[in-house]
């Protein structure tokens, strides 16, 4: 199980790190999506995984899972949602006022602009 | 009166002539000068004590861990310059009602002066360097609004740019002196610091500390070579250079060496360093002065000589000297204050203040002539007025000290300063009053009304008075606060006019009567002066400005070109290689834990999740297949959460992946389908080698901590442990979001707020601009389906409302004991409500929608606030949870907290905020004339031809 998580979570910031560096910002969103959900898995997995004990007490409970990272995982869920709906806007904005998506400003993107 | 209160008073008070400035300029200054009054009777009430040797203190812990103590402390020194503070201030608040014009903002004006009289307050009652140095910044900004007051003026906004970088920079280095000497002293505090002179002198750290503290002290007080900020900060109104040059701003620095004289002073490096310091200041600005053609230039230079001569006693390092230099300052601020404010008066009545311009207004301006004349006699040391006793103590201490071994090379310099120092007192009077009246004043001088002469004229009869009874007014101040500034008993002195025949007596003839004949030679020597070459210190400063700027400039165009893919790259490369380093250096011990064994179904859901993942790379290009295959990455993650024990991450996850979706479908309906194909072969190869090695390192990292047990013990025990007794729930993971932790998710759900608000005002500015009309007038990117609002899709909407916020409510009730609670409920109500702007319509919602989103943010986050707040009444700290069990007959006992409370703050706060963002977005789609009059667009029951709306 271990080895499951840890390669899709080394997946999943690959493919997130790919998409970062495009040069169009709808693929850097998803990209950075994508980096959000391997940095929650790891945020996760670093409280250990087990199978079959939630954080939820009762009396017939063989154990629990850690709690602590679920909770600094479930605000960071919503809180990644709020940023990323502000990146969207920025880049929606952007594209509207300047007509190109595109996100380097290197002097032939300036030129192409203008 | 409190000293919290004396301290506090003018930064509450700094919102009344804001505020009352709409009930005219009377109101507002009136409002201003009764809060200083306040101030200043609730300082007097505590007179008696001080000088009886009792200091008054207040103290509140409020840092204590940084050592950062809200603690003040009013000893002699602190009521000397307390008093002057507000006193001063009071005057000055009286002329500035008649100084300024009506275009000037006075409201504004009241404002930064209460704010930066708030601050020096605040310095001299400082009981702990931390907050001494809270309040040492505050002057530097609050001075810089007022310096900067005629913003409309260029040599304002540079003079108060200049007084800001100098005084903030000397600043910057004082708080690291100040730092190393709590650290020496193992206390933040005054009254501990100033005991530890043995450990600070002997410590091998106390030049560092000396040389940092004394170049905030230098900067601040205008020494030399940071004298020239000051007579550029003149581009302020006359009320500010007034106050902020005699009283004030640059005897702040003088406090702080007064203040730091029993631990710093006494070593050879203090006297050279601030004796030497002092020494050319005075001589240099005194010499500058003579030459002024501008009233307030001279008057500038002139203090900045006077502050030299002030820094040079405290040099001194003797309990004499020490007792001169307070006698000084108050001295020096009684005259130069009535001096600026004459000089004031002389530009308000003539409409110039070039010296050139002026001559023979005695006959004109009588009463200002009389009290200009008075109080720059003081200045230039003639008896019987204040300048002239502390002067004449001042060049006795001087006649007793060698410098460097010489004994009479001090004593020759500072008689050459005083006779520079006389003669530019004596060209005030002479050059603007006596002499021939002329014809080509601007305007026809006149005496101004007594609103504008009865401050200078308190002053200058305190200038007589002191002069006259040293002992009777001053004596006992005097005392009191040399005492705190050497901190043990007083040599015996006397404060009077005649002390028979002396050194000092005869340096004061050579001074007086050389002054007269240097001014009676003036002519000649402006001419070898203007001749001569002199270093300009405002180019020189400009000229390093300037090469700053360029460096900066160069190395922000190396670093920051634009490029923001290479930024990533570089980012990303730096962190792998150190992450790399990291771990060829370090150890990783041996794996501890036993791995477990996944089921079938994880296989299948990993396979999902990387094919997706791995999808969307590949097919990037492809706009709207990305969306739809991130939406299978986000749900096969979220049933990973559920997989590994995780119930409420799932549900959070799940929710979160709807509305990002549909936010991003909203925003790729405005933006390109596709992305165009443009990175080159080796680009592409560069970016996968850089994303590989990132995958494998963050996979491996957490591989290695999968596998191992904890290094330390985990707090989590506890969490478990208390719950359910201390938090009253049974879900550990909501328990500690609204109760042990309450305090972050009350940060987070602001963050979310914001964030929803920012989005709000990105939306307006857009909307606002050229961009709207574009909008208006857009192609869609594809062809609009024929029935924008399916009957099926509304009818199925609308019924499913009630349900779908049943069902947040059922998922919010039972938060706290099973997976569920604030956030979750919060989404899936959001989700019910976003589901008819997609149904029935953006404008068609928009009407049924009677609460703005703003406010259902504001009122979460007002009420997880004030079910905090509500702990304060229990004498608990903020955010404590209290619960209870209720029994009602009929039904189960049932369980009441208050963090269900404070989770309905998180629910509502979250509801606004996704609303709020998915409604912005939607903005962007409004079209005229979309919105049916009835409650479905299409209604088969309706008579043909009524139906109106989008169906074409």
């Amino acid at each position: 199980m271990e080895l499951l998580l840890a390669s899709a979570v080394g997946i999943l910031t690959a493919c997130g790190i790919y998409l970062v560096l495009r040069q169009r910002t709808f693929p850097v969103i998803i990209g950075v999506s994508l980096l959000t959900y391997a940095v929650n898995i790891f945020l996760f997995a670093s409280g250990r995984v087990v199978m079959n004990m939630p954080p939820v007490l009762s009396d017939s409970a063989q154990g629990y899972t850690d709690p602590l990272p679920q909770a600094l995982v479930l605000t960071a869920i919503v809180i990644s949602f709020g940023m990323t709906a502000v990146v969207v806007m920025i880049a929606l904005s952007a594209y509207l006022s300047a007509r190109t998506d595109r996100i380097d400003m290197d002097d032939e993107a300036e030129g192409s602009a203008k | 009166m409190s000293l919290f209160l004396i301290a506090a008073l003018p930064f509450l008070g700094a919102m009344l002539p804001a505020i009352l400035i709409r009930a005219g300029r009377n109101a507002s200054a009136s409002a201003t000068g009764s809060v200083t009054l306040l101030a200043l009777i609730g300082l007097l009430v505590h007179v008696p004590d001080v000088l009886a040797g009792r200091p008054v203190s207040a103290r509140i812990d409020w840092l204590p861990s940084l050592g950062l103590n809200a603690n003040f402390y009013l000893d002699g020194l602190g009521l000397l310059f307390a008093s002057l503070i507000l006193g001063i201030g009071l005057l000055i608040i009286i002329y500035a009602r008649f100084y300024l014009s009506r275009q000037d903002p006075m409201g504004q004006f009241y404002a930064y002066l209460l704010l930066f009289q708030g601050a020096m307050v605040g310095i001299v009652l400082s009981d702990n360097i931390l907050l001494l140095l809270v309040f040492w910044e505050l002057t530097s900004l609050s001075s810089f609004l007022l310096i900067g007051y005629w913003r409309h003026l260029p040599e304002g906004r540079q003079g108060a740019r200049m007084a800001l970088a100098v005084t903030a920079g000397g600043g910057l280095a004082m708080i690291g002196g100040m730092l190393i000497l709590g650290n020496i002293a193992g206390s933040y505090d005054l009254s501990v610091i100033l005991t530890q002179k043995a450990a600070i002198q002997d410590s091998p750290l106390y030049l560092t500390a000396l040389i940092l503290i004394l170049l905030g002290c230098f900067t601040k007080s205008a020494q030399f070579p940071f004298h020239f900020w000051l007579p550029h900060a003149m581009a302020a109104p006359t009320p500010v250079s007034a106050y902020l040059h005699s009283a004030t701003m640059v005897k702040a620095g003088l406090f702080l060496m007064a203040r730091m004289w029993p631990v710093l002073a006494g070593t050879d490096a203090w006297f050279y360093i601030v004796a030497s310091t002092g020494l050319v200041t005075m001589v240099l600005g005194a010499v500058i002065a003579l030459f002024k053609d501008d009233l307030k230039a001279l008057l500038a230079f002139s203090t900045v000589s006077h502050l030299g001569l002030i820094t040079m006693l405290l040099g001194i390092g003797t309990p004499l000297a020490a007792v001169v230099a307070v006698f000084h300052i108050i001295n020096h601020a009684t005259f130069k204050a009535a001096l600026f404010m004459t000089a004031g008066i002389i530009d308000h009545s003539v409409h110039t203040r070039d010296i050139r311009s002026l001559g023979g207004l005695r006959r004109l301006m009588p009463v200002t002539f009389v009290l200009a004349t008075l109080a720059a006699l003081s200045m230039a040391g003639v008896p019987p007025l204040n300048g002239f006793l502390s002067k004449e103590m001042m060049l006795e201490e001087v006649a007793h000290t060698h410098w460097i071994t010489s004994p009479w090379l001090l004593m020759a310099v500072v008689t050459f300063g005083a006779l520079f120092s006389a003669a530019y007192s004596f060209r005030y009077i002479a050059h603007v009053f006596l002499g021939p009246v002329r014809r080509d004043y601007p305007i026809k001088p006149h005496d101004p009304n007594f609103g504008m002469w009865v401050s200078p004229a308190i002053l200058v009869v305190l200038v007589v008075a002191i002069g006259l009874f040293p002992m009777a007014i001053a004596g006992d101040l005097v005392a009191v606060a040399a005492g705190a500034v050497t901190g043990q008993a007083l040599p015996p002195y006397e404060l009077k006019l005649w002390h028979g025949v002396s050194p000092a007596l005869f340096m004061s003839i050579i001074a007086l009567g050389g002054g007269v004949i240097l001014l009676a030679l003036y002519a000649p020597v402006n001419r070898l002066w203007l001749a001569a070459r002199r270093p300009e210190a405002k180019a020189i400063y400009d000229a390093g400005i300037a090469a700053i700027e360029r460096f900066s400039r160069w190395l922000t165009d190396l670093l920051h070109d634009g490029a923001l893919s290479r930024y990533g790259a570089i980012f990303t490369v730096s962190i792998l290689a150190l992450a790399v380093w990291a771990w060829t250096t370090g150890v990783v011990g041996p794996q501890t834990r036993p791995a477990l064994e996944p089921g079938p179904i994880a296989y299948v859901g990993w396979v999902a999740l990387v094919a997706s993942a791995l999808s969307v790379a590949v097919f990037h290009h492809n706009r709207l297949l990305m969306l739809v295959l991130i939406g299978v990455s986000g749900l096969m993650v979220a049933m990973t959460f559920n997989y590994l024990s995780a119930p409420d991450l799932a549900l959070t996850q799940i929710s979160v992946e709807v509305v990002t979706i549909i936010l991003m479908l909203l925003a790729l309906n405005f933006m390109p389908q596709e992305s165009p194909r443009e990175s080159s072969f080796g680009r592409r190869a560069r970016d996968i080698t850089i994303s590989v090695g990132s995958g494998l390192g963050m996979g491996g990292l957490i591989y290695a901590i999968m596998t191992r047990g904890f290094a330390q013990p985990s707090i989590s025990e506890y969490h478990l442990a208390n719950a359910k007794t201390g938090g009253g729930g049974t879900n550990v993971v909501n328990v500690i979001l609204v109760d042990f932790r309450g305090f972050d998710t009350f940060g987070e759900i602001i963050v979310l707020g914001i964030a929803a608000i920012v989005i709000y005002a990105i939306t307006e500015s857009i909307l606002g601009s050229s961009v709207r009309a574009r909008l208006l007038n857009r192609v869609p990117n594809r062809p609009l389906a024929g029935d924008a609002h399916p009957m099926i899709m509304v009818v199925i909407t609308r019924v499913m409302m009630p349900l779908a916020l049943i069902v947040a409510a059922y998922i919010f009730f039972r938060g706290h004991n099973d997976p569920g609670g604030g956030f979750i409920a919060g989404l899936i109500a959001a989700i019910a409500i976003i589901m008819q702007y997609m149904a029935s319509g953006f404008g068609w919602a928009a009407e049924r929608q009677r609460l703005p989103y703003h406010a259902i943010i504001g009122s979460g986050v007002l009420i997880a606030a004030l079910t905090g707040v509500g702990a304060w009444f229990n004498q608990m700290p903020f955010l404590t949870s209290a619960f209870g069990y209720v029994h009602l007959s009929g039904l189960e006992p049932f369980e009441l907290a208050t963090a269900a409370l404070f989770d309905l703050g998180v629910f509502l706060a979250v509801v606004g905020a996704v609303l709020l963002a998915l409604e912005s977005l939607s903005r962007y789609a409004w079209q005229p004339n979309t919105v049916s009059e009835y409650p479905m667009d299409i209604n088969p029951a309706r008579e043909v031809g009524e139906t109106r709306g989008k169906e074409a």
